[in-house]
């Protein structure tokens, strides 16, 4: 423990550094805007700016602080297009729209996004202080999972998720289909062969997670904002100087601690990260504590609840990174490759080596949280009158900026025809009233689903028994059950109470 | 400051970097086009001309990204449309040759293309936990032999990619088909070292460059590298798969090619370039810096050693059943 607070007390020395301490402040800035914008998410704004600060000749620590700022800046910006225009910003904060985005049709923007930076800034506090306390420890369990763990983690995921089931079961589990078929093209990797790329040479390698979040979600609610238009049922929004109150956050104290937890634990693992962790989190809410069935229709703790998970996940991927050289997510394994760059080797090593930059890291990861908070709060109100813009600006001027952000990542122009093909897509299942949220999820949980049973599969050489084999695969799969039979249970029980204390006739 | 300003001082600051000792090669707006997102092996590639270049050409290099396909993307458009820019060069690997040879870049194959220089090179290195049973080589190599399916073998690439090609390889050399491998995929080296670490699989098909992080943390060992010689200081002390009896290699080459119709003259000023850097200390400096060992070929040399790879690939790939003829 001494350690942990000399090593504290390096990393503060290094990042309250006036210029180290700027450009944590310059990243979260730069991150926030970058994350805002729909298609853009912090593994691209990382990647984008890693050969700059390279290029600018900066020290280790510094060129490390100012990447690092920009990715929990990004994870902090995505929620703004979420909330406000419905668009998810990146794959992450595709969860925040579900509740976050009736809050501002409701007229309380400035509330939701108040709220959900303060619950972003505890999820991410949560993680960095789990982190410096107990990163070694975390990250010799973390990698102790294995293919059949993930497995019944997916189960886990899915079994919580079936809380989502909006209006119609059916609807919903052919949307969670459509998103596992979709998980299915591109070239299978326990066999080499091509699946469902009908010789087209740019799906070879699947679609990507992007494309489809900025297509079905961004591009299919532009489209129904123009249809909505053409047909005057658009009502433009007054100012609103809403903002979170104490009652809010008191109400949503436990699902944020909750959340955090969960998104900690869930960003560790290497191959899983924000977008899972905020689903699981919102699954797990609306189950735990939707007794009023109000989830989806603008509830603060549907909103918290993703929220403090993602950054409480982005948080989480330094473990691995950080103490073992294993990236936890795309992301850190860009600023992996940025270490590696520098001519330092991330491990365990790199606490006794470079002490400075590995605490110096951590710290402005402290630091990084405040700042945003402090960043975030007074801007609310500005990105609130966002809502006032016209429609007949705004929505091209979005469509603009996706098409930019998407083209920007992959430069290929086949991606913008698969975005508004997906997008028309989108579209018609909302014509349908289906929700598209389990679309999403059935594609993110589904590859991981599939790949980890077959990767399992072959380790056993075949043999299921390997699923059941160890104490945290049972752990997980008790879970499951208790999260599909509990609301069940308890809502018989409270019936049969009601049906107890009815008086006779 | 006006911008007008600003931009006379970049201009004067520009001018004084340019000028070198030697003659730069005049090509317009040079870009590098990595085939896949930023991040991976491809970036890295590009990321060594970048830098490695930059004295030797008249512009700074551009870095530009276009995944898809594992590189199918770009071969194809440096096929069809891109067929005479001598601006741009793409980056390849020895994966790139593989999935020519498989067809999984579609009609075109390696005559189509106009190879120009290398970046560097990698080896691949057969790792397990350091507190594995195996301590040599040769004790996997014999329970290969008698038992293949008894070793769990993971690595960061599918069925038939470059990765598979390394533990397909010790296989044949042990005498049993490739087939019978028990081979785990996973979605890149990270997720694989991770899974060796907690046990889940026990053998892990590596490349050298990637274990530099992990050799001082002492949490796994290098049977063996399969470079043609033993490699220099910081691998000094792994042998090589040949040095212990098997006559198993795999070359990483990392390099560049451009399209098929690019003109001679532009084509020779990207190989005056990569000339002119590999004759510098300051190349070599930033190969080792990005985790490469040397292997610098360019133009003709690059072309008759791509030929032959591709053959020797061709060759392989059909002996471990990745072809049917």
């Amino acid at each position: 423990m001494d350690a942990v607070f000399t090593g504290l007390a390096t990393g503060f020395g290094v990042a309250l550094d006036p210029f180290n301490l700027f450009l944590v402040l310059a990243g979260c800035f730069a991150g926030t805007l970058i994350g805002a914008l729909p298609g853009l998410g912090p593994i691209n704004g990382v990647a984008i700016l890693l050969p700059i600060a390279y290029g600018l000749g900066f020290g280790p620590e510094s060129a490390l602080i100012l990447l690092a700022g920009i990715y929990y800046g990004a994870e902090y910006g995505g929620r703004i297009s979420s909330i406000l225009l419905n668009v998810p910003g990146d794959a992450g904060a595709v969860m925040t729209t579900l509740d976050g985005n009736p809050m501002a049709r409701k007229g309380e923007a400035g509330r939701a996004l108040s709220l959900s930076a303060v619950a972003s800034f505890v999820g991410g506090t949560f993680a960095v202080i789990l982190m410096s306390l107990f990163a070694p420890l975390l990250a010799s369990f973390a990698v102790t999972f294995s293919p059949a763990n993930y497995v019944a983690l997916m189960v886990f995921a899915f079994a919580s998720l079936a809380s989502l089931v909006g209006k119609s079961t059916v609807k919903t589990l052919l949307g969670a289909v459509i998103g596992l078929m979709l998980a299915t093209i591109g070239i299978d990797a326990n066999t080499g062969v091509p699946r469902f790329t009908f010789g087209i040479p740019d799906i070879l390698a699947g679609i990507d997670f992007l494309i489809v979040v900025v297509g079905l979600f961004g591009m299919a609610e532009l489209l129904t904002l123009v249809e909505h238009q053409v047909s005057g049922k658009l009502k433009s929004l007054p100012v609103d100087k809403s903002f979170v109150r104490m009652a809010d956050l008191a109400k949503c104290k436990w699902t944020i601690v909750r959340s955090s937890i969960l998104g900690f634990f869930i960003g560790i693992l290497p191959g899983t990260g924000a977008s899972v962790a905020s689903a699981v989190a919102y699954g797990t809410e609306k189950r735990i504590s939707d007794s009023e069935k109000t989830f989806g229709t603008g509830d603060v703790r549907g909103l918290a609840a993703p929220e403090a998970a993602n950054n409480a996940a982005a948080g989480g991927a330094m473990v691995p990174m950080l103490t073992l050289g294993i990236p936890g997510s795309g992301t850190t394994a860009i600023l992996l490759g940025a270490l590696l760059m520098f001519n330092i080797q991330p491990g365990p090593m790199m606490f006794t080596q470079r002490p400075d930059v590995a605490w110096g890291l951590i710290a402005s990861m402290y630091i990084g949280n405040v700042a945003l908070l402090v960043i975030n709060l007074p801007l609310v109100g500005l990105f609130a009158r966002m809502l006032t813009i016209p429609q007949h600006y705004l929505t091209p001027l979005i469509a603009i900026l996706a098409f930019i952000g998407i083209y920007t990542i992959v430069g290929n122009p086949f991606d913008l025809l698969l975005i508004t093909g997906l997008g028309v897509f989108g579209w018609i299942l909302r014509k349908l009233d289906f929700s598209l949220a389990p679309v999403i999820l059935g594609f993110v949980l589904g590859s991981l689903f599939e790949n980890n049973l077959r990767r399992a599969l072959s380790i056993s050489g075949g043999d299921w028994g390997i699923l059941l084999q160890d104490y945290k695969s049972i752990v997980l799969y008790a879970l499951a059950l208790i999260v599909v039979v509990a609301p069940i249970w308890l809502s018989r029980r409270a019936r049969a109470m009601e049906g107890d204390a009815d008086p006779r006739g | 400051m006006s911008f007008a300003r600003l931009g006379a001082t970049t201009l004067v600051a520009a001018t004084a970097f340019a000028m070198p000792a030697f003659a730069q090669s005049e090509i317009d707006s040079p870009e590098c086009v990595a085939p896949a997102n930023p991040g991976g092996g491809f970036d890295l590639t590009c990321r060594v001309v970048q830098t490695g270049l930059e004295p030797h050409v008249s512009e700074p290099i551009q870095v530009t990204f276009m995944p898809g396909g594992i590189g199918a993307v770009a071969y194809n458009l440096f096929n069809t449309t891109r067929t005479d820019d001598g601006s741009a060069i793409v980056a390849f690997s020895t994966g790139s040759l593989l999935n020519i040879v498989t067809g999984k870049y579609g009609a075109f194959d390696e005559t189509d293309v106009r190879w120009v220089g290398t970046a560097g090179a990698d080896f691949g290195a057969i790792v397990v936990r350091a507190d594995s049973e195996y301590e040599d080589l040769s004790q996997l190599m014999d329970d290969f032999s008698s038992d293949p399916s008894s070793v769990v073998v993971g690595a960061g690439g599918s069925v038939g990619s470059q990765d598979w090609m390394k533990g397909a390889l010790l296989l044949r050399e042990a005498d049993a088909s490739p087939m019978d491998m028990r081979y785990v995929a996973f979605d890149g080296g990270g997720d694989a070292i991770a899974a060796l670490l907690g046990g889940s699989i026990e053998v892990y098909m590596g490349d050298v460059g990637e274990m530099v992080p992990h050799l001082e943390s002492g949490q796994m060992r290098i049977l063996g590298v399969m470079s043609p010689e033993r490699l220099e200081a910081p691998f000094a002390e792994i042998p090589t798969a040949m040095e212990q009896g098997y006559d198993v290699e795999w070359t990483i080459l990392r390099g560049f090619y451009m399209g098929g119709e690019v003109s001679d003259a532009d084509y020779q000023a990207w190989v005056d370039a990569f000339e002119a850097a590999y004759a510098t200390e300051e190349f070599a400096a930033v190969q080792a810096e990005r985790g490469l060992l040397p292997l610098n070929m360019a133009g003709d040399e690059l072309q008759a050693s791509i030929e032959e790879r591709v053959q020797n690939l061709r060759e392989i790939a059909t002996e471990v059943g990745l072809l049917s003829n």
